[in-house]
């Protein structure tokens, strides 16, 4: 039996096993040894682990809202790039915990593969193919009101850059927008089919929002040299999905700050833990020690049905099974007039019902019950 | 309840409507006059206060159930309406069974087949506890779809809802009787596919036709100081109900034509809608005669002061008590100072038993106005007698007669008896942010009228004694009193479940004292040793360090190791970066600071906490706070305005630092007016210069900090406390001394005020430092008027701030309580939810409380090894026990 078996059948949690492979490696230990040093781990082990009946739950939930008093309620700050504003302190948390379909400031992390990761040209040209690129980035517009014409004097410079042609861009136009188009050397025209001003001006506007080379969404892409000598790109707007496709993106390390994309790109258990990383690195940038214990239990309970749960009355509080509980939450009146239609019944399982009815909780040491029984 | 029964257990609460044939039934009386008393104050039979409704007045008896008032909860009585009216609860579903059923024959417009569909989803829905009404809602979005009723083939009118509770049908107005009449028809079969369930509810039930009246105890009237009568908001609803009522039903036997009748009818409604709920948009509410809009049953279930959670999630109690707070350093953590006056208000019940006795018995005899003595005694029968300086001998003799047994008839007795030292309460301050809000103390009667607590347990209060009060409970039965006493003493709770690290520690002057007391090597005689340990818990002097020409002497670090447990090894670093080393519970090397002692990060008392026990480690901080007050008294500390003295070179010097910076400001402003600047990757030029000159700026303010503590001596107290960790930071330091440097809102400097420029005393577009809130003096020199308004808006943006945080977090925590108060650590482990289904498999993935976790945030395997290797056991028993065989 090798080690990794022998720890294995030792059924203690994996962080531990690893502890003890590192411990024992190199030691030589004799079975009998290894087996008491397992015991011995065991044995301290045992005394730190949770005591039944505890009411984590209430534990973890005090332990994230007290420290938002602490937090700051500034919106913007620097999150590591200063180029990009991000979300922070307690609008960020109230998001998370809101499971916002869209966040404030939506911002991906993209790391790169291989030589994109290493080489700034290489790294440029991710840029282009995930920068959404806007008429306004490659050329200049300019409106001749005389002949009725909207022409775009192309940057050739920037053309090259972003390896895009000015046919491309006629093509573009022409699909977007559904007019003919008549290319330049580094320049493209066009007018209204029936000239008016009114039309004019709306192509112009209709033009801007034309995304040529990118992904549309993500406004702009930043590139840092990380202190590995890597280049990280962080962008604005977040489009999960499609970066990941983008070649030369490292789809395992790259992430987004949006928790559903992150649950529909890769599912339920990885939307759980972004929960868990975005909320310990909020806590965490504002300087507030938090166990990520208590961070894991409310992902948890937020992911437990297998789709992403609000914490509040559209979510977890909304589903509870108990109305007396649901009414005391929040829209007390209709949760007692739809239950009375459906004929619903309260079983008194949870705190609040209890509370309510006057009973003792189901919780600590209201879960224990004492039979007094005469000796034989 | 006599003593002896086991109270009843509450195993479901139902819900359904109620038949007009059941609040018939559980009326006592109908009510028919709108009046409520007679000429002579009596009040009307058949009226709204008829007495068969219940008591509210002391000393009558109900005519009902015979019990007085406070026993009786009151009868309902029942009013017969005229015509019936809409609940304007269930005006959308009255809306949707309208739409989704046949208006001739009143079948559900959905074939045998679809019916199926739908009560299997329904079914499934309930298994999986998911959200009904979606399927509902489809339910009737699809039976809409069917323009022909499938059963009697009968075309099918459009119905529209004028809110919020009139119907038309084609144009033509439903009266709630023909809505009654056609959902009458509905078949049972037909409402289980909309999730109604016909064996509680029946459609037409949510038609009125007699409308329950509240008991007197629920609506009761206040007697004013003119003797005259108020009655509630509901009694006035209900007045107005009977009155339209009885003229709807007077015009119809009249003959009046349709047109008033349908006036009154929709009067009656209006009344029956008020009366349910007062706030329905599209009604206008209605009002008191004094204009305040009635508060009716809605109103009174609704919100934070509402029925749910104002009177039933939270309730008053007794046996509590609300005083200011002051501090008490000679008090021990886990006590509280309790006023004599308070102490004799709050009674802890004790029975009589032979052991205590003569001891109770003389607190009877000392009556309710000497300490310790007693207010209340219960006798056998369960007559409570009130403890009176009159009858408090006779009383404390009746306890001690003997019975026939030949016993004192008091055995078996209880007495309420005042609060003594020693007693468990509960102590609590408001927002209880965490379960350390709530904490059971010892009693200490104390005179005056505050409340006294050591100063160590207020980082978990988050108290301060600038006028804060606090509340105490006295726990009344045994169970509570020893959950209260195992679960919740102060040192039970000096580790956070939050980070697992110490909440309770030193504070302020504790930190100064015992950095005082270790930072330099002090001598100390015997003397002095002894007054600074006077108030510890230690009793021996330990070995004197040395000898010199004055006698024997101790040093700081070897008074201070006194506290240490014996074994303690420990190394970390201190607040200032050195290395503090204690070994075998000496302080071998480094500063005692906050790193050491302090609440939050104290790394000595998070280490006895979890290698010793609690209780070391309340006796630890006990010690602390009582030898660092000591030794902040030896040497003296105070701190005022000459401390932020600087020297005129130093003075010179930040001037020189602050001119220079503001020059560069002025370099990088005609760079950007030259549009020479360069934008930052990202930035608008605007932004990339005010980035540029925000860190000029923050750079000048650093640099006149960098040079006031060059010139702050080591022992000047601001940078005592600053370099403990006592109080402040050398960033307050530099702000009182130096240059309290840039204002800033919203992160920006300020830019706001005037067009285009922040006070009329510049020029418009001035971008210089002075003009966008840079205040360059100290606070010590003083602000001028400009610096001191841009001050001032600073200032102001911080106090929104907290208050607008104050809410959204306080809202922020009763979600995440609401959401996750079910979930308990279950024996095998996983986390459970009220239903038992599972939400973690393993708490926290490793099953390892926060609070127990070791240090290091791991086991310290290698020294397990270690020790296993080397097998330094005295025998094979120790060996085995190491190992964690029993």
């Amino acid at each position: 039996m090798n080690l990794e078996e022998k720890l294995e059948k030792t059924e203690l949690p994996d962080r531990i096993q690893e502890e003890i492979e590192d411990a024992v490696e190199g030691r030589d230990l004799t079975d009998e040894e290894f087996e008491e040093v397992v015991e011995a781990v065991r044995d301290r082990y045992e005394e730190t682990r949770i005591d039944p009946l505890e009411p984590v739950g209430t534990v973890s939930a005090q332990s994230i809202g007290e420290p938002g008093t602490q937090m700051t309620m500034n919106t913007f700050h620097y999150a590591g790039v200063a180029e990009i504003d991000v979300t922070q302190g307690l609008p960020r948390l109230i998001e998370l915990v809101d499971a916002r379909k869209e966040p404030d400031t939506p911002m991906m992390t993209v790391h790169l593969e291989d030589e994109y990761a290493t080489d700034r040209e290489k790294a440029r040209e991710v840029v282009w193919k995930i920068e959404a690129t806007k008429i306004l980035s490659i050329g200049d517009i300019s409106i001749d009101v005389a002949s009725m014409e909207v022409s775009v004097d192309l940057d050739p410079e920037m053309l090259e850059e972003r390896n895009l042609e000015v046919s491309e861009i006629a093509e573009k136009i022409d699909d977007e927008l559904g007019i003919e188009v008549s290319e330049g050397e580094s320049s493209v025209s066009f007018g209204p089919s029936n000239p008016s001003y009114r039309e004019l001006l709306q192509l112009v506007e209709e033009l801007r929002e034309i995304v040529f080379k990118g992904i549309e969404g993500i406004e702009r892409v930043v590139i840092r040299k990380e202190e590995n000598d890597e280049y990280v790109l962080y962008t604005e707007g977040s489009e999960f999905k499609k970066v990941l496709r983008v070649e030369g993106v490292d789809s395992t390390r790259t992430r987004t700050n949006n928790l559903h994309e992150t649950y529909k790109a890769l599912g339920i258990e990885a939307a759980r833990n972004a929960i868990i990383d975005e909320m310990m690195s909020t806590l965490e940038e504002q300087g507030l020690e938090v166990d990520t214990r208590h961070v894991m239990l409310v992902a948890d309970a937020m992911t437990t049905t297998g789709e992403i749960q609000s914490i509040g009355r559209h979510g977890i509080s909304g589903s509870k099974e108990s109305v007396l509980s649901r009414a005391a939450f929040e829209v007390t009146v209709n949760h007692l007039l739809d239950a009375a239609v459906h004929g619903e019944d309260d079983r008194l399982e949870g705190v609040t019902e209890n509370v309510i009815v006057g009973q003792p909780i189901k919780i600590g040491t209201g879960d224990v019950e004492l039979v007094v029984g005469k000796p034989d | 309840m006599s003593s002896n029964t086991t109270p009843k257990k509450i195993e479901t609460v139902e819900f359904g409507l109620m038949s007009p044939q059941e609040y018939r039934e559980m009326s006592v009386t109908k009510i028919i006059t709108a009046d409520t008393y007679d000429d002579d104050g009596f009040p009307i039979d058949m009226g709204l206060m008829d007495p068969r409704l219940g008591v509210i007045d002391p000393g009558l008896q109900c005519k009902t159930c015979g019990k007085r008032s406070g026993q009786c909860e009151g009868h309902f009585g029942h009013i017969e309406l005229a015509a019936p009216v809409v609940h304007p609860g269930f005006s959308k579903l009255i809306r949707r069974l309208l739409r989704g059923t046949c208006h001739e024959c009143a079948r559900l417009l959905l074939s045998p087949t679809q019916k199926e569909k739908y009560r299997n989803k329904l079914e499934t829905a309930r298994e999986l506890d998911e959200d009904l009404d979606k399927i509902t809602k489809a339910a009737i979005r699809e039976a809409r779809k069917n323009s022909t009723c499938p059963h009697c083939d009968a075309e099918q009118k459009d119905v529209k809802h004028d809110k919020p509770t009139t119907y038309y049908e084609d144009g033509q107005k439903l009266m709630p009787s023909d809505i009654r009449d056609r959902f009458e028809r509905i078949p049972d079969e037909d409402l289980e596919p909309l999730g109604i369930d016909p064996e509680r509810t029946r459609p037409e039930w949510m038609i009125l036709t007699v409308l329950p009246v509240p008991p007197v105890t629920a609506r009761p009237s206040i007697t004013l100081d003119s003797g005259q009568r108020s009655e509630d908001d509901l009694t006035h609803k209900m007045v107005d109900i009977i009155r339209i009522n009885q003229r709807f039903m007077e015009n119809r036997e009249a003959g009046s034509p349709q047109l008033i009748i349908e006036d009154l009818w929709e009067l009656l409604q209006y009344h029956v809608t008020t009366f349910m709920d007062n706030e329905i948009s599209g009604t206008p509410p209605a009002h008191h005669r004094s204009g305040r809009p009635l508060k009716t049953l809605s109103q009174r279930l609704k919100g934070k002061e509402g029925r749910f959670r104002g009177s039933l999630s939270g309730k008053r109690v007794n046996y509590s008590s609300r005083t200011v707070i002051s501090p008490d350093p000679t008090l021990s953590v886990n006590e509280i100072g309790v006023p004599e006056q308070i102490a004799k208000e709050m009674t802890q019940k004790v029975k009589i038993t032979r052991n205590n006795i003569d001891e109770i018995v003389e607190y009877v005899r000392r009556g309710p106005n000497t300490h310790p003595g007693a207010n209340y005694v219960k006798r056998a029968d369960g007559r409570r007698l009130k403890v009176k300086d009159l009858n408090s001998e006779q009383l404390a003799e009746r306890i001690l007669e003997e019975n026939e047994d030949g016993e004192p008839q008091g055995l078996g007795w209880t007495v309420e008896r005042h609060l003594t030292d020693g007693d468990v309460v509960l102590f609590n301050r408001q927002p209880s942010l965490h379960r350390m809000s709530m904490m059971a103390h010892e009693v200490v009667v104390m005179p005056y009228k505050t409340f006294r607590l050591n100063t160590t347990v207020c980082p978990p209060y988050n108290a301060d004694f600038d006028g804060d009060e606090m509340n105490m409970h006295v726990v009344q039965s045994e169970e509570a009193l020893a959950e209260a006493d195992v679960l919740m003493k102060v040192q039970e709770h000096i580790l956070s479940p939050r980070f697992g690290g110490p909440i309770i520690g030193a504070i302020q002057d504790h930190i100064s004292g015992t950095y005082l007391l270790t930072n330099e090597e002090h001598r100390f005689e015997e003397a002095t040793v002894l007054d600074l340990l006077r108030q510890t818990s230690i009793n021996d002097l330990p070995e004197p360090a040395g000898e010199d020409e004055d006698g024997v002497y101790w040093t700081g670090k070897e008074v201070f190791s006194v506290l240490l447990p014996e074994s303690l090894d420990l190394s970390f670093e201190s607040n200032s970066g050195e290395a503090v080393v204690i070994e075998d519970g000496e302080l071998i090397e480094g500063t005692i600071d906050e790193m050491a002692v302090g609440s939050f990060v104290g790394e000595i008392v998070e280490t006895i906490a979890k290698v010793y026990d609690n209780e070391r480690a309340r006796r630890f901080i006990d010690d602390v706070s009582g030898l660092a007050v000591r030794s902040i008294m030896h040497f003296g500390f105070s701190f005022g305005i000459s401390d932020e003295d600087l020297p005129q070179e130093a003075r010179d010097e930040i001037d020189d630092a602050i001119v220079e910076s503001e020059e560069e400001v002025e370099r990088l402003i005609e760079t950007y007016e030259r549009g020479e600047l360069e934008s930052l990757p990202g930035r608008t030029l605007e932004e990339t210069l005010e980035m540029k000159i925000m860190q000029a700026l923050g750079q000048a303010r650093d640099e006149a900090g960098e040079i006031a503590e060059q010139y702050l001596d080591e022992d000047n107290p601001g940078v005592v406390m600053a370099d403990s960790g006592a109080r402040g930071s050398m960033l307050n330091l530099t702000q009182m001394a130096g240059c309290v440097g840039q204002q800033a809102v919203r992160g920006e400097r300020i830019n706001r005020g005037y067009e285009n420029r922040t006070l009329s005393h510049f020029k418009p577009d001035d971008l210089s430092a002075d003009a966008r809130g840079f205040v360059r003096h100290s606070y010590k020199e003083g602000l001028n008027p400009k610096e001191f308004f841009f001050h001032a808006m600073g200032g102001r943006e911080g106090l929104v701030d907290t208050a607008v945080r104050t809410s959204k977090s306080g809202y922020l925590q009763r979600r995440l309580i609401n959401a996750l108060q079910e979930l308990e650590a279950q024996y095998d482990g996983t986390v459970r939810n009220a239903q038992d289904d599972i939400v973690q498999f393993e708490y926290g993935e490793d099953g390892v409380d926060p609070m127990k976790m070791p240090k290091e945030d791991t086991l310290d395997v290698d020294a397990i090894v270690d020790r296993v290797l080397d097998a330094e056991f005295e025998d094979e028993r120790a060996k085995a026990e190491f190992a964690g065989d029993d």
